[in-house]
C-alpha cells in the first residue's frame, strides 16, 4: 500500500474510531471487571523481598493466594485454609487443622504438607522472608491427615494473627519445588479465588476466576488491575469509563464524583497518621510533649483538610483493635498547653524550638497537616521548623534512631494486635521505636510472651493509657480509605485497605 | 579516513562518559538517605535480623567493594538482580526499553511534523495575522511543560471527549503474538493492523504530550532558518524562474534550512527520552520511565544503576548518530 496524505488521514481516523470503540462504557453492563490499582505488583512471591511487606500491595496477593487464616472485612479471624488453630495447654504445642477438598490452580490437590511446608520455608533465613524471625518461633513440623503440628520454639501470642498478616500465605510445595523461584514468579498458583492468565510488569495484571475456589466462584469471570500510580490518572481513568473501581484519590475528587456518575464508599482502615516523638533535646521535658499534644485540634484539621475523612484517635490503637480503649483521651486545650509551657519556661514570646520532620504527598495531606499543627503550636508558644524529607529517608532515620525531635508518620496495623501498633512503634529495642525510656521498655517487656489474652490486652492498655498520660507519641488520625466505582458495580471495603476483587458483585 | 577518526575518537570519549556514569551513579545512589534494607524493615526485627538482610543483597560489603562486584558483573553482562522484582536487572530494562523507544520516536515523529508544519507554514504566511497567530500558538507549546500538556490530554481527550486511551500501552484482554517487545513494529511487521490501532490509541496521547514542546523549539528554529534561507541568492533565482513561493519554501529552501533543525532534533530527542518519565507515569505506560520511578521510590539500588547507565548509553548513541548523519548530509563536512 502506497502511503499517501490521504491514506494517512484514513488511518487516522480509523484509530480514533477504534480507540473509541475500545474504551469501555460505563453504562454498560460489566462482563470484564476493571480496577486502576495505586501501586505496582513488581514480584509475585508474597513471602519474599521488599513487596512481602509492603501493605498496599497485599490485596494483589489475597486475589491469588490465600491466607493460612482468612481475614474478614472488619479485620476479624475466620477459617480459611486452616479450619482450626490453637496451642495445647502449656503453650509448647501448636496444632493447625487444614481444610479438606482444595486445588490449586493447576488443579493438584492442596494437603497439611503444603501448610508445613510454607511454615517450614518462611522460618529459613535463605529464603529471603523480611519476617522470618516471627515464623522461626515455631518448628518439627509434623504432617498427619489433615492436620498439622509443630513444637513452639518461643512462644509468641500473636503467631497465628500474623498467620493472616504480612508473609503469612500458603505456597505450593510440589509446585515450587517443580518449577523454582523463577519459575513460580512466570506462573504463579495459589488457591485463592482468582488465577493469574496475563501478567505485564509496570502495566497490569489480568486475572481468571477460580471455579474451584473453597470459598465459591467470584462473581466477575475476569478481572483487569491496572496498575495506575498517579492518583489523578486513577480518577480519570474512572471518571472516562476506562475503568470501573478505583481508590486512594484526593477526597475533594472523591466528593466531586460519589454520587454524580460514580458511586463512592469510604470507610476507615487500619492506617492512621501519628507524630512520632524523638526523646532528645526538647521532648526530654514531659511539660513540651503534653502541651504539643494537648495543642492539636485533630478534629478541626480532619474536617478543614481531610473534608471530614478520618477518625480522631488519641492512642495508636483505631476502634477496631483488639486493644482500643476509647476511655483514653488527650483533650484538645491550648490554654492548658500554654500553663505547661508557662511551667518549663517558654510562652508565645518566648517559643520552644524543635524540628518537625515530614514527607509531603506520600499521604493525603500530610505536609497541610503538619502546616497546620505548626500554626496551632505557635499559638501556644512552640515554634516548630517544618523539614520535608522521603518516605525512604524516614526510614532510614528511624532505623538509626536519628529522627528530628518530632516526625509525622503513618502506620498500618491491618491485624489490630497491640504489638505491631503499640508495640513496635513503642518498644525502644525496636528498629520502629524511637522512644528509649526504660519505664516504658519495662511496661511493655513482659507483654511479648503473656500467654492470658485477657491480661495480655489489659496490659496493653496500660501501657497506651501510659503513654498518652507521658505524651510519649501524638496520635492523630486514622485514615479513611475512599473508593470510587461504577454503579454496577457493588464494592466491600476491607478494613485492612486491602481492594479484594472477589468482594465485589454486580449491583 | 576523517570520518572514519572521528567515529573512533567518539566511541572511546562514549566509552569514558559510560565509565563515569557508572562511578557517579553507583557513589550517588548510596550516599543519599535512604537505603533499601531500612524500607523492608519488619516490624520487631532485630540487628541481627537487619545484618542479615543486608548480608542478602550484598550491602554489608565497602563501596568499592560494592562497586568492583556490580563492574565485574556489568563486563559480564550481568547488572545485577532487581531487589524488588528478584529479576535480572538487564531483563528488565531491556524489556522495557522498547515501549519508551516507540513512544520517543512517535513524539519525534510528531513533534517534528507539528513544528515542521508551524515553521513552513509561518514562512509562507510571514508578514500576516496567521504568522502572528502561530507564533502565539507555538509560544503557548513551548512554555507549557510535557507534563502539564498530558493533563491537558487527560482531561480533554481522556475524560471529556474519550476517544483515546489514557493508560497503558495496550489492552489487556487482546492477545498478542509478538516475540519481541517492539509491539508497535512488529504489529506492522505481521500486518496485524487490528494491534497497531490499539497500540496507537494508547500512544497518542503520551506521544502528544511529549511533542508539543519539542514541536515548538523544532518550528521555532526551521522557521528561523528557512527564513534566513529565503534571502539568499540560490533561492531569489528559483523565484525569477517562476516559481511558486510554496514550492520555493518545500523544494528550494528547507533542505538547506533543515540541517540546524536536525542537530537540534537529536539533541532534544535524547531529552525527549528523559521526557518520558513523567509522561509515562501519569498515563501509566510500561516503559522505563516509569519503572525508573518506582525504582527510586523503593530504592532498588542495583535497578537504578541499570536504568541511569541504559540511559547514558541511549544518549550517547543517539548524539553520536546524529553527527554522523549531519557529516551525511553536510557536504562540507562529508568532503573534509
Amino acid at each position: 500500500m502506497q502511503l499517501n496524505r490521504r491514506s494517512l488521514l484514513k488511518l487516522s481516523a480509523a484509530s480514533v474510531a477504534a480507540g473509541a470503540i475500545g474504551l469501555p462504557a460505563r453504562a454498560q453492563a460489566i462482563d470484564e471487571l476493571v480496577i486502576a490499582y495505586n501501586v505496582n505488583l513488581p514480584s509475585w512471591d508474597p513471602t519474599v523481598g521488599p513487596s512481602a511487606v509492603n501493605p498496599t500491595i497485599q490485596g494483589l496477593y489475597q486475589s491469588v493466594f490465600d491466607q493460612f487464616i482468612l481475614q474478614q472485612p472488619d479485620l476479624s479471624p475466620a477459617p480459611g485454609l486452616l479450619i482450626e488453630w490453637g496451642w495445647n495447654d502449656d503453650r509448647t504445642k501448636v496444632m493447625m487443622t487444614v481444610r479438606e477438598g482444595v486445588t490449586w490452580h493447576d488443579g493438584s490437590p492442596f494437603t497439611a504438607e503444603d501448610v508445613a511446608w510454607s511454615l517450614e520455608r518462611a522460618a529459613n533465613p535463605e529464603t529471603g522472608n523480611p519476617i522470618n524471625f516471627v515464623w522461626s518461633t515455631l518448628g518439627n513440623f509434623a504432617v498427619e491427615g489433615n492436620t498439622v503440628t509443630a513444637d513452639v520454639k518461643q512462644f509468641d501470642p500473636t503467631i497465628f494473627k500474623w498467620m493472616y498478616f504480612l508473609t503469612g500465605y500458603v505456597l505450593p510445595k510440589a509446585y515450587y519445588e517443580k518449577v523454582g523461584a523463577d519459575g513460580f514468579e512466570a506462573a504463579p498458583i495459589g488457591t485463592g479465588p482468582y488465577m493469574v492468565d496475563k501478567f505485564e510488569r509496570n502495566a497490569f495484571v489480568r486475572l481468571k476466576a477460580n471455579a474451584n475456589y473453597w470459598g465459591g466462584k467470584p462473581e466477575f469471570e475476569t478481572v483487569t488491575i491496572k496498575f495506575v500510580t498517579d492518583a489523578l490518572a486513577r480518577v480519570a481513568e474512572v471518571e472516562s469509563g476506562n475503568s470501573h473501581v478505583t481508590l486512594e484519590m484526593p477526597y475533594e475528587e472523591y466528593d466531586r464524583l460519589k454520587g454524580g456518575p460514580l458511586a463512592g464508599v469510604a470507610k476507615p482502615v487500619s492506617d492512621i497518621g501519628m507524630i512520632f516523638l524523638n526523646d532528645i533535646d526538647v521532648m526530654l521535658d514531659p511539660n513540651v510533649r503534653k502541651a504539643a499534644a494537648m495543642a492539636i485540634d485533630k478534629q478541626t484539621i480532619i474536617d478543614r483538610l481531610l473534608s471530614g475523612y478520618g477518625v480522631k484517635i488519641d492512642t495508636l490503637q483505631t476502634p477496631e483493635y483488639d486493644a482500643y480503649d476509647a476511655s483514653i483521651t488527650v483533650p484538645y486545650d491550648p490554654e492548658g498547653a500554654k500553663k505547661l509551657l508557662a511551667e518549663s519556661g517558654y510562652g508565645p514570646d518566648k517559643p520552644v524550638k524543635f524540628t518537625i520532620q515530614t514527607t509531603r504527598g506520600f499521604k493525603p495531606k500530610d505536609y497541610e497537616m503538619v502546616q497546620a499543627i505548626v500554626g496551632l503550636w505557635r499559638k501556644v508558644g512552640i515554634e516548630a521548623e517544618i523539614e520535608v524529607y522521603e518516605i525512604a529517608k524516614h526510614y532510614e532515620l528511624r532505623a538509626a534512631d536519628t529522627l528530628a525531635p518530632a516526625a509525622f508518620y503513618n502506620w498500618g496495623n491491618s491485624v489490630g494486635d497491640p504489638t505491631t501498633s503499640t508495640g513496635f512503634a513503642m518498644f525502644g529495642p525496636s528498629p520502629h521505636s524511637v522512644w528509649d525510656g526504660e519505664d516504658l521498655i519495662n511496661m511493655i517487656g513482659p507483654l511479648w510472651g503473656e500467654a492470658d489474652e485477657d491480661k495480655r490486652i489489659a496490659g496493653w492498655k496500660a501501657v497506651d493509657k501510659y503513654i498518652a498520660e507521658n505524651a510519649l507519641v501524638i496520635p492523630l488520625l486514622q485514615y479513611v480509605q475512599p473508593i470510587l466505582h461504577a454503579p454496577g458495580v457493588k464494592v466491600v471495603p476491607h478494613a485492612s485497605g486491602a481492594l479484594l476483587p472477589h468482594l465485589m458483585t454486580r449491583a | 579516513m576523517q570520518l572514519f577518526r572521528a567515529i573512533l575518537l567518539r566511541l572511546v570519549t562514549t566509552a569514558v562518559t559510560l565509565a563515569g556514569v557508572a562511578v557517579i551513579v553507583f557513589t550517588v545512589i548510596r550516599v543519599v538517605p535512604g537505603n533499601p534494607i531500612a524500607m523492608m524493615l519488619p516490624p520487631g526485627a532485630t540487628e541481627a535480623d537487619i545484618a542479615r538482610l543486608t548480608a542478602l543483597y550484598g550491602l554489608d560489603k565497602s563501596l568499592p567493594q560494592q562497586f568492583a562486584i556490580w563492574v565485574a558483573g556489568v563486563m559480564q553482562g550481568d547488572f545485577g538482580t532487581s531487589i524488588t522484582a528478584r529479576q535480572p536487572v538487564l531483563d528488565l530494562v531491556l524489556g522495557r526499553l522498547p515501549a519508551t523507544l516507540e513512544l520517543s520516536l512517535m513524539a519525534l515523529v510528531l513533534a517534528v511534523a507539528l513544528g515542521g508544519t508551524v515553521a513552513v507554514l509561518g514562512t509562507r504566511l510571514r508578514g500576516g495575522r496567521t504568522e502572528t497567530a502561530l507564533d502565539v500558538v507555538n509560544g503557548v507549546g513551548l512554555s507549557v511543560p510535557d507534563f502539564l500538556w498530558a493533563l491537558v490530554l487527560i482531561l480533554l481527550l481522556g475524560v471529556l471527549w474519550p476517544v483515546f486511551h489514557i493508560s497503558g500501552r495496550v489492552t489487556p484482554s487482546l492477545n498478542l503474538p509478538f516475540a519481541t517487545n517492539f509491539y508497535l513494529l512488529e504489529s506492522l511487521l505481521r500486518l496485524r493492523l487490528d494491534l497497531t490501532v490499539d497500540l496507537l490509541a494508547h500512544m497518542f496521547l503520551p506521544a502528544l504530550a511529549l511533542a508539543i514542546p519539542l514541536g515548538a523549539i523544532v518550528a521555532q528554529v526551521l522557521k528561523q532558518s528557512l527564513k534566513e534561507t529565503m534571502n539568499l541568492d540560490y533561492v531569489v533565482l528559483a523565484r525569477t524562474k517562476g516559481y511558486g513561493e510554496t514550492h520555493v519554501i518545500l523544494h528550494q529552501a528547507l533542505r538547506n534550512a533543515a540541517l540546524p533543525t536536525l542537530t537540534l532534533v537529536g539533541v532534544q530527542f535524547t531529552f525527549l527520552i528523559g521526557g518520558t518519565v513523567i509522561v509515562e507515569r501519569l498515563f501509566s505506560y510500561e516503559g522505563l520511565g516509569n519503572m525508573a520511578i518506582d525504582a527510586v521510590i523503593n530504592r532498588d539500588l542495583p535497578l537504578i544503576q541499570g536504568i541511569v547507565l541504559l540511559y547514558a548509553a541511549l544518549f550517547t548513541a543517539v548524539n553520536l548518530a546524529v553527527d554522523l548523519l549531519y557529516a551525511v548530509l553536510n557536504p562540507r563536512l562529508r568532503h573534509g
